[in-house]
């Protein structure tokens, strides 16, 4: 029984979600307000990975920071290390799966702060950056929590853009979801078990507190 | 805040136009140092005009002006933000920070170019000028509607405003505690000598608080003038 898969997997979804936390709690903030241009047209293009089929999603993350894009070549310049088929590329695949579920989530619950408070703060001399980090942040913070909670097991999830992505390199790119794939192909059933267990009760766990946490009345 | 000390004192100029969906207000009057008191049917356009003269609202013509200082300028293109006009409005609803301590609500309005020690101090002290010491610590949702009201008025006064803004502050109290905090209110502003804007229903409480009074109706100003001249033209328009 191979455990280092599932700890990978586990780093991947950790760096994954501070990352698409930064990002899309930004993005639901900008989001949320209505003073956003093209807002629509923006929500629909970032979250639309919850909706697109995994190989288009990592056929578009291949073109954007694939070796022989501009990106992907300048980082490998950079660094001397190419973006994809690397753990970063792993990450990189995991925060497309988690990003739409901390926008979503984020851009929900600091629309669901009453306008009035905010006002308020604004007219207590308030900067709209002020307000939004001392008012409507902590009384949002329930929902976004739940959505990182989500995007985190999102993240340790995924499958089908990480294969793309980072390939499934034992010891480097094999996350825990790759890895019960080749053991099911290759009749090793029992030796998934272990990281099938432990998934499934992260998962669940997650939710559970995600549906607790957004259920419950805030700023009390 | 200490760059409108020359402003103390002065008047606050109200010349407003908006139109929201089927809504116009169209409003022009004065408000002096003292409390004017904003009367009129429910849709008659106070909340509106509060919400415009501490800048939640942007009108489509007019000036908001203290003194000679505008707030806002159609022709001259000024729109001075909500957080940089030295405004306090207390909202019907309070709207106080749940998620804060009474003292953390007093606090939050007070310039944050005071020091910290010194902003907590003024923040206990208005409580306790308020009556409302005991629940410094507290949260908003184990306070009284008593209590509340006098939090939300003890936040709005402990940042020292040029303009105070109260959209119903006292509606849902009974007659004692109204009298006993429109007493309190009416100190203050006398104390601090800036223009005030009460929009009530209670005759009696303008009576009581008022030195001037607008009517409004459908958005437009139908009389102004000092509270004994105003009231009877309410009571007149039934």
């Amino acid at each position: 029984m191979e455990l280092g898969p599932l700890f990978l997997s586990f780093r991947i979804a950790a760096i994954a979600i501070a990352v698409s936390g930064v990002i899309g709690v930004t993005l639901g903030a900008l989001l949320s307000s209505r003073r956003f241009p093209a807002r629509d047209v923006f929500d629909v293009l970032v979250t639309a990975p919850m909706v697109m089929p995994p190989t288009v999603l990592g056929y578009y993350a291949l073109v954007a920071i694939g070796r022989k894009s501009a990106l992907g070549g300048l980082v490998e310049r950079v660094t001397g290390s190419p973006l994809v088929f690397t753990e970063t590329g792993a990450v990189i695949a995991a925060c497309i799966g988690a990003l739409p579920l901390v926008v979503k989530s984020s851009r929900a619950a600091l629309e669901s702060v009453d306008p009035l408070l905010v006002s308020a703060a604004r007219t207590l001399g308030a900067a709209p950056l002020r307000a939004l980090l001392t008012v409507e942040m902590p009384l949002a913070a329930q929902g976004i929590v739940a959505g990182l909670m989500l995007g985190f097991a999102r993240a340790l999830g995924d499958f089908g853009v990480t294969l793309m992505v980072a390939g499934d390199i034992p010891g480097q790119t094999q996350t825990a979801s790759l890895a019960i794939y080749d053991a099911i192909q290759s009749n090793r059933e029992h030796d998934a078990l272990v990281t099938i267990v432990v998934l499934t009760t992260v998962a669940l766990s997650l939710l559970y507190a995600a549906n607790k946490l957004t259920s419950a009345p805030h700023g009390k | 805040m200490g760059n409108d000390a020359r402003a103390l004192g002065d008047a606050l100029l109200v010349r407003i136009s908006l139109r929201v969906g089927d809504f116009v207000l169209d409003v022009n009057f004065d408000v002096a140092p003292g409390i004017t008191v904003l009367f009129g049917p429910s849709g008659a356009g106070k909340t509106t005009t509060l919400a415009a003269v501490a800048g939640l609202v942007a009108p489509h013509a007019g000036r908001v002006a203290l003194g000679e200082r505008p707030w806002f300028d159609a022709a001259l293109g000024v729109d001075v933000p909500p957080h940089r006009r030295p405004v306090s409005l207390v909202f019907q609803t309070l709207a106080l920070f749940p998620h804060l301590s009474a003292l953390a609500n007093v606090e939050y309005g007070i310039d944050r170019r005071v020091a910290r020690a010194e902003r907590r101090e003024r923040a206990r002290s208005m409580l306790a000028r308020m009556k409302v010491a005991h629940v410094a610590e507290r949260r908003p949702s184990t306070f009284s509607g008593g209590e509340a009201q006098r939090v939300a008025l003890a936040r709005a006064f402990a940042r020292s405003p040029r303009v105070v803004l109260l959209d119903e502050a006292f509606s849902s109290l009974d007659r004692e505690l109204r009298r006993d905090l429109a007493r309190d209110v009416r100190t203050l502003v006398d104390e601090l000598a800036v223009p005030a804007i009460l929009v009530t229903h209670h005759h009696a409480e303008a009576r009581a608080m008022g030195e001037r009074a607008v009517l409004l109706h459908h958005g437009k100003v139908v009389a102004a003038g000092s509270v004994l001249d105003v009231i009877p033209a309410l009571a007149d328009e039934g």
